[in-house]
């Protein structure tokens, strides 16, 4: 029988084996076509390598084919060497000596043919048989579409393994496949050699291999990429497997245990643990953090969090961090970080950092105060090195400006290029020249007056940033809006036409009402004025003009006055003098009837109409509903507003119940710095969306509308009434207090008066005769040498330390070590 | 003479009889503002008096303006420089170094126009005062010398008198103010017995072949004398040079009137051991004899008095008899005489009391630091006359010091007669850094006089806004209300350039290592010219100023800034100058004068009470300032602003003391960091 043939000639290697080799039961069989064939078991892989009966026994690739037997058997594949024999030709068997293959079989099903020399070595074959059998597990890629492919078609499903290795069959192939072995079907394996691919997802180093770990499961929404972590390790088949652990070990773990009893499979695998100390009162809060730390320190160290409120064991008061090393037995580190980014350098470095004692005196040092706290000067100067593309403005000087202002039209920027807000705002109007490149008839210029002082000063400049246009034949305009990219291109377009516009009939009025007229300049104003005015009305057309005059830039405004002035005010139902307003956003026109025509009155007026009554309050915005002087009720909200509960609002709003209050909602998508308003009322940090009452402007109180209760009128009713009647506890009450220097300056004054009393003493040195001395003791005032000795003696140290200047010895020394006097006193007035 | 006669006729009311003598004269010009002199100090008050719109009129003795340039120096070398080129575009920073240009609008009246050398010829000097009073259209009266000057009571007049000045051709002129700018004309001489011998600097020869093989005494040791031997160096056997104190070098004392290294050729050969030699005595001691062969001997004033008067010149005893050792035992071919100039008080009648002072000897008349004279009310000097207010200290005696003092007397008398304030711009608290570090970067008034004139900072009440003075005469400071008709109720910050105690002396060795610090914390101890920022709660008084510590140039402040020396004068800096000041600034104010985002103000505003001054004046009037993308996210990254008086109590618990609760960045204990969150989980 062929299977006892078979196993007999096993039995015969085995002897040689054992007489020449280590003993093994792993030894390449050799066997004639037939027998080997009959060998197939199905679903079996197999490897074979036919070779001419007369080639020589051994070779090169003999001998590792013998090698790869026992690790290709680790994964159920056997291995053989048929002999092709002249009476049992096989078409395996090629014609030549030099033409043998090695064939892979999976049953008696022909997988894949190898030319030998693919197979140069142990490695080589091992990574060839496993990537020809795993061809459905490990996808192989060229291009960066194919990842994106995989990638996207696995959000939310798996995880992806991508490797990147310089050739096929090289030792790193090998470890990867035996990886793809094991955990094939849990993730997706992708295999490229291609360098343009690794460098297209930001590697560097390309010259190594290289594993990340996608993680697209978590990955819910389709736009996001998955996050990735690289393996920083060398790619070998434990390395692999202990990363692909990590990986798939939860992120965070939450313990209330001894932190030296805690023990993960990160210890286990030889990583370092970062506990994150939480309370309850911060819980939150301290769960992000430790969330955020957890995917900085993804296979480098465990993270967990240690609820300190349930902890039995005592840690030191003010330590926050927990650093445990894996080394079995080393002591737990407390320590007191201030912030969470030094915990990665801890890790990554291995940083020993000086542990807390219990007993510490608290003598944290102090902020330094030649260290920046001026955020825009600091973002300033971090960026000082970036280039701008200052040449889409036009720098001018004495000698160009008035021609330029004179010829065209100009926005003029006025700046000191030594001044961080000068410079923080020159970002914005750049980025304005930018949006307007090629489009705009308005000229962008700017003018440094730390160099062109006199110039700056002939236009009344004095003080900086300032920004001007200049118009021809017309009086310079000065710019009083934000000083960002967005006000200052809503000024530059609106100011294309000029203001108020004169409307010369009832069909270009209904164009100019319907935002048609200038349709290319509503996006800039939500809002047209139209000012109705019989025609004999001159003064009150005065008065609008120079209102419309003064707002431009801000608003569009028109005027009408014509003859028929009375078919538009009627079908309106205005009476004269009359503001018609156009909100196109909301498509609605309404009238206001003009009492006063006073310049300023209409300005309030319109400025007035500008206000929604339940606005999206914004960064921009706050400073128009601010100045009202009424508390804020604020919806904060993740995302827009609930529909729901805008129309409780607005109900509110129509039944009068908010005239005190100003109504408002947050979105913490468009206006991310409302997360901290939140942190600043709440801790904990109730559910979204927040109905708040803020009393900014008396008491500073600040209420919750409690949030198990639904944002429904009759709910949001009874709470105002509560309110109203006291009944309700604010959840916090806004601080009070002035703003106050941030640090102290240095005090000149004292050091001058230390140096002078310095001085004084050093005019009483040893050397002088005794009677001096005591002349001189009584002139001094001992109690106030005293007093100021220490301040004294600290400076001086401090200075001498700088500039190590022996021969400037201070004169204290000199007392101590009176062999030194005579140097120092020399020079005295006071030596005998 | 008629003029004579005339005189005494003034001090009586009889001014009808003068006239009815005088036909020609008929009735005395009036004029608001006199001018005497038409040189730079006299054009340039012209200027300002022209620009306001002023009834004026100038004085000049000669027919074209800066006579005292036609003729002097008489080696025609100016030695004041003329630096054309700075690398700065700025022409406020350039006047700092520009030493003879007057104060214009005008950008073609800049000296560097009129000459191409770095120390100009003085002929250059000449035609550039002549160009300036035509250019401007200043109204000069030429050729018309003013003999005498006196006063005449009147109830009406501004000052209580007029002023009554008489031309040579017996013209008289009626003045309320008299502005004096003659200068110093009158060379000065030292009275001693031989001195009829000596010749002066004035009118000695300056051709060099005239001292060939000469021995030559020189009296004197300032630039004169200097650049006269500077002259006959090469041609003399020797040249002694003496004087009362030591020669000053104006690179040890920074004062410009002493010997500038342009001229110091002797002080080389001197040390260089070639025979030339300086020496010092008093020479009011000396008498100078002239012997048989004309030849001049230098001896004892005591020595001639004990001889008696009818010995012949050749018996007296000479030092060198007792003394054989005598320095000036050799005799001398020549002496010459470069001994300065006086200011001309001839031509003004005792009712002035117009003296001269005696602190610094009798060159100068004696006045106040506005400028305004001791003895009479309305007449102010201007000019190199002026300098007594800043002998040896700034640069009030020469024309790069003397524009400015000029342009403040003008603003005084603006004030006074026409009720115009000290020149002012108002600002918000928020622009009070900014505004100090651009005047101290390009202000050159108070670069050039130093000490003399500063700038005050008025502060409004509740220090949300300020009135920024530029150029104020700081001894005056008590009178400041008075003088500008500024209120000063809210304290103040004077801001003044000093040199520091240790930079300059006749003694001192001015390169000493470690002259100049670096460090913002020894910016008290800076040497080189630096601002200096006073802080008062309440304005001096006059007994303040006038007692104020030695060494102190105004009254003890409630605190004082120096912005540490800088080797560009450059003081921009943000860590090294403008930090530091803004602290010193916050703490006089008892405030918080950072600058802050619109989104930081926005946090502000719906978690605080009360907002900082930056957002107050300029978020809540929408005035934001926006930041850009890329500042964003430095400004994530640095983890601003923070506040640092927070700092301890959240390490113990957070909870203690809820009215300091700073949402923003309280430093990390466990549960801060949520902020940093949200912008950095993109990158992973």
């Amino acid at each position: 029988m062929s299977s006892g043939f078979s196993v007999f000639r096993v039995g015969i290697s085995f002897a040689i084996m054992c007489i020449f080799y280590m003993p093994t039961i792993d030894s390449l069989p050799e066997l004639s076509p037939q027998k080997y064939f009959s060998t197939l078991q199905p679903g079996k892989a197999s490897l074979a390598y036919f070779c001419q009966a007369d080639s020589p026994r051994t070779s090169v690739f003999l001998e590792e084919l013998n090698e790869a037997v026992r690790p290709l058997q680790d994964y159920g594949i056997s291995v053989a060497k048929v002999n092709c024999v002249k009476e049992e030709t096989s078409r395996y068997c090629g014609k030549e000596k030099d033409l043998m293959k090695a064939y892979l079989f999976k049953g008696n099903i022909l997988l894949r043919e190898f030319p030998t020399d693919t197979l140069f070595d142990v490695n080589a074959i091992v990574a060839h048989v496993l990537f020809a059998l795993l061809f459905n597990e490990v996808k192989y890629i060229s291009n960066l579409e194919d990842l994106q492919n995989i990638e996207n078609a696995l959000k939310g499903k798996a995880n992806i393994v991508l490797s990147y290795v310089r050739a096929i069959g090289i030792p790193e192939h090998r470890a990867v496949m035996e990886a793809a072995f094991v955990y094939g079907t849990t993730y997706q394996f992708v295999l490229t050699t291609e360098i343009a691919l690794l460098e297209s997802i930001g590697s560097e180093d390309v010259e190594y291999a290289h594993l990340y770990f996608f993680h697209c499961k978590l990955v819910l929404d389709l736009t996001q990429q998955c996050r990735r972590t690289l393996m920083e390790q060398p790619l070998t088949t434990l390395n692999i497997h202990l990363f692909i652990k990590i990986m798939t070990a939860p992120l965070l773990n939450e313990v209330a245990e001894d932190p030296q009893q805690v023990s993960t499979v990160h210890l286990q695998l030889g990583l370092p643990l970062v506990f994150i100390v939480s309370q309850e009162a911060t819980y939150e809060a301290d769960r992000r953090t430790a969330e955020w730390v957890a995917w900085r320190l993804l296979g480098k160290a465990g993270v967990l969090l240690l609820l300190r409120d349930s902890l039995e064991v005592n840690i030191p008061q003010r330590a926050n961090v927990v650093f445990k090393r894996a080394e079995k037995g080393v002591p737990v580190e407390f320590l007191v970080l201030h912030d969470a980014d030094l915990i990665i350098p801890l890790v990554e470095n291995n940083m020993h950092i000086e542990e807390i004692q219990e007993d510490e005196d608290d003598d944290v040092e102090g902020p330094d105060i030649d260290t920046q706290d001026d955020e825009v000067a600091e973002t300033v100067y971090r960026d000082r090195k970036r280039k701008l593309p200052l040449e889409l403005t036009v720098e001018l000087t004495e000698e160009t400006f008035n021609a330029t202002v004179m010829a065209s039209d100009n926005i003029v920027l006025f700046y000191v290029d030594w001044q961080a807000v000068s410079m923080a705002f020159l970002q914005s109007y750049i980025d304005v020249a930018i949006k307007l490149k090629g489009t705009s008839t308005m000229l962008l210029t700017r003018i440094n007056c730390a160099d062109w002082s006199d110039v700056c000063t002939k236009q009344n400049v004095t003080e900086f940033p300032f920004v001007k246009m200049y118009k021809k034949g017309k009086n310079p305009v000065s710019y009083t809006g934000m000083l960002g990219t967005e006000d200052l291109l809503k000024f530059i377009q609106l100011n294309r036409i000029s203001y108020p516009v004169n409307i010369t009939s009832i069909q270009e009025a209904e164009e100019y009402l319907s935002g048609e007229l200038y349709k290319d300049l509503i996006s800039y104003s939500s809002m047209s004025v139209l000012g109705l005015f019989s025609p004999t009305m001159t003064t009150a057309k005065e008065d609008f003009s120079e209102a419309g005059n003064y707002l431009k830039g801000y608003v569009i405004t028109g005027i009408y006055s014509e003859e028929d002035v009375l078919l538009l005010s009627n079908k309106y139902a205005a009476t004269l003098p009359a503001l018609l307003l156009a909100r196109h956003t909301e498509g609605k026109i309404e009238n206001i009837p003009l009492a006063s025509t006073h310049a300023q009155d209409v300005v309030q007026i319109i400025t007035d109409a500008l206000l929604e009554t339940f606005p999206e309050i914004t960064v921009e915005n706050l400073p128009s509903y601010f100045r009202l002087q009424k508390p804020l009720l604020i919806l904060f909200s993740d995302g827009s507003v609930n529909p729901q509960y805008k129309n409780a609002i607005l109900t509110l709003v129509k039944q009068k119940y908010l005239d005190s209050f100003t109504p408002c909602w947050l979105n913490l998508k468009n206006t991310p710095v409302g997360r901290g308003i939140l942190r600043a009322y709440f801790d904990p940090l109730p559910p979204l969306p927040l109905l708040v009452l803020v009393n900014l402007h008396s008491g500073g109180q600040v209420f919750a509308f409690p949030s198990d209760q639904a944002i429904i009128e009759e709910n949001l009713v009874l709470w105002l009434k509560k309110l109203e009647a006291g009944l309700e506890n604010p959840t916090t009450i806004l601080p009070a207090q002035e703003w106050k220097p941030p640090l102290p300056a240095y005090d000149f004054l004292s050091m001058m008066d230390a140096a002078t009393s310095q001085h004084d003493t050093e005019k009483v040195p040893k050397c002088m005769k005794e009677t001096d001395v005591q002349e001189n003791d009584k002139e001094q005032h001992e109690d106030k040498l005293a007093v100021r000795k220490e301040p004294i003696e600290t400076l001086r140290i401090k200075h001498w330390n700088r500039k190590i200047q022996p021969h400037q010895l201070p004169s204290s020394l000199c007392h101590e070590t009176p062999s030194e006097c005579p140097v120092y006193c020399t020079e005295s007035d006071y030596c005998t | 003479m008629g003029l004579s006669a005339a005189a005494p006729l003034w001090s009586s009311p009889g001014l009808l009889l003068a006239i009815a003598l005088h036909p020609a004269l008929s009735v005395p010009t009036h004029r608001d503002y006199c001018v005497l002199g038409a040189g730079p100090a006299g054009l340039q008050m012209a200027y300002f008096l022209q620009r306001a719109g002023r009834d004026y009129a100038v004085f000049e003795r000669t027919q074209r303006p800066g006579s005292f340039f036609t003729r002097y120096p008489r080696h025609r070398k100016l030695i004041s420089i003329n630096k054309r080129y700075t690398g700065n575009s700025n022409s406020e920073f350039n006047l700092r170094h520009d030493w003879n240009s007057l104060l214009s609008h005008d950008p073609r009246l800049l000296f560097r126009h009129y000459s191409r050398a770095y120390f100009p010829d003085a002929q250059d000097m000449v035609r550039y005062l002549g160009d300036f009073a035509d250019t401007l259209g200043l109204r000069v009266l030429y050729n018309t010398t003013i003999t005498h000057v006196t006063l005449d009571k009147d109830q009406r007049a501004w000052n209580g008198h007029y002023f009554i000045l008489t031309d040579q051709k017996g013209q008289v002129h009626q003045c309320s103010v008299l502005l004096v700018a003659t200068g110093l004309s009158v060379p000065n001489q030292v009275d001693f017995p031989g001195s009829e011998y000596v010749e002066g600097y004035e009118s000695v020869s300056m051709d060099p072949e005239d001292f060939v093989g000469q021995n030559v005494l020189i009296l004197g040791r300032g630039n004169s004398a200097f650049e006269t031997a500077d002259n006959i160096l090469g041609v003399t056997n020797f040249i002694h040079m003496l004087s009362r104190s030591r020669v000053r070098l104006s690179w040890a004392t920074h004062y410009v009137g002493d010997l500038r290294a342009i001229n110091n050729g002797l002080l080389d050969t001197y040390q260089l051991k070639s025979l030339d030699g300086l020496l010092e005595s008093d020479l009011t001691d000396l008498a100078i004899l002239k012997d048989s062969k004309g030849k001049f001997h230098v001896t004892l004033k005591f020595f001639l008095e004990e001889a008696g008067t009818n010995q012949s010149t050749d018996s007296i005893t000479l030092p060198q008899d007792n003394n054989d050792n005598f320095a000036m035992r050799v005799p001398y071919d020549r002496v010459i005489r470069c001994l300065g100039w006086n200011f001309d008080f001839s031509i003004f009648n005792k009712s002035l009391r117009l003296n001269s002072g005696n602190a610094f000897g009798k060159k100068y008349p004696l006045i106040r630091a506005s400028y305004e004279s001791k003895g009479s009310r309305g007449l102010f000097i201007l000019g190199t006359a002026s300098h007594s207010v800043d002998y040896r200290k700034s640069a009030g005696g020469f024309i790069h010091g003397f524009r400015y003092t000029a342009r403040a007397v003008h603003r005084l008398l603006e004030h006074r007669h026409h009720s115009i304030a000290w020149p002012a711009t108002e600002l918000p608290i928020t622009q009070l850094t900014s505004s100090i570090v651009r005047r101290v970067n390009e202000a050159s008034g108070l670069y050039q006089m130093f000490g003399v004139l500063a700038d005050v900072i008025l502060l409004k009440e509740n220090a949300t806004a300020f009135e920024y003075l530029e150029e104020f005469p700081l001894h005056m400071l008590a009178q400041l209300e008075m003088l500008t008709g500024r209120k000063a109720q809210h304290g103040l910050f004077v801001i003044n350039m000093e040199y520091g105690r240790n930079f300059s002396g006749p003694n001192k060795d001015v390169f000493f290592d470690n002259r100049s610090v670096g460090h913002t914390e020894d910016a008290w101890q800076s040497n080189f010219l630096h601002p200096v920022i006073y802080y008062y709660r309440h304005l001096p008084t006059e007994q303040e100023v006038r007692f104020r510590p030695a060494h102190w140039r105004l009254p003890r402040p409630a605190a004082i800034h120096h912005i540490v020396e800088d080797f560009l004068t450059d003081w921009t800096a943000p860590i090294g100058h403008i930090l530091p000041l803004r602290r010193f600034l916050e703490n006089c104010l008892d405030t918080d004068l950072r600058s802050f985002y619109a989104e930081s103000c926005f946090l502000f505003a719906l978690t605080r009470q009360k907002l900082p001054p930056f957002c107050q004046q300029g978020y809540l009037r929408m005035q934001g300032l926006v930041s850009t993308e890329s500042l964003r996210q430095h400004r994530v990254e640095s983890r601003l602003p923070r506040n640092h008086a927070a700092t301890d109590s959240h390490l113990e618990d957070s909870s203690q003391q809820p009215g300091d609760h700073e949402p923003l960045d309280v430093p990390m204990a466990p549960g801060h960091l949520a902020q940093s969150l949200d912008s950095n989980k993109e990158e992973l």
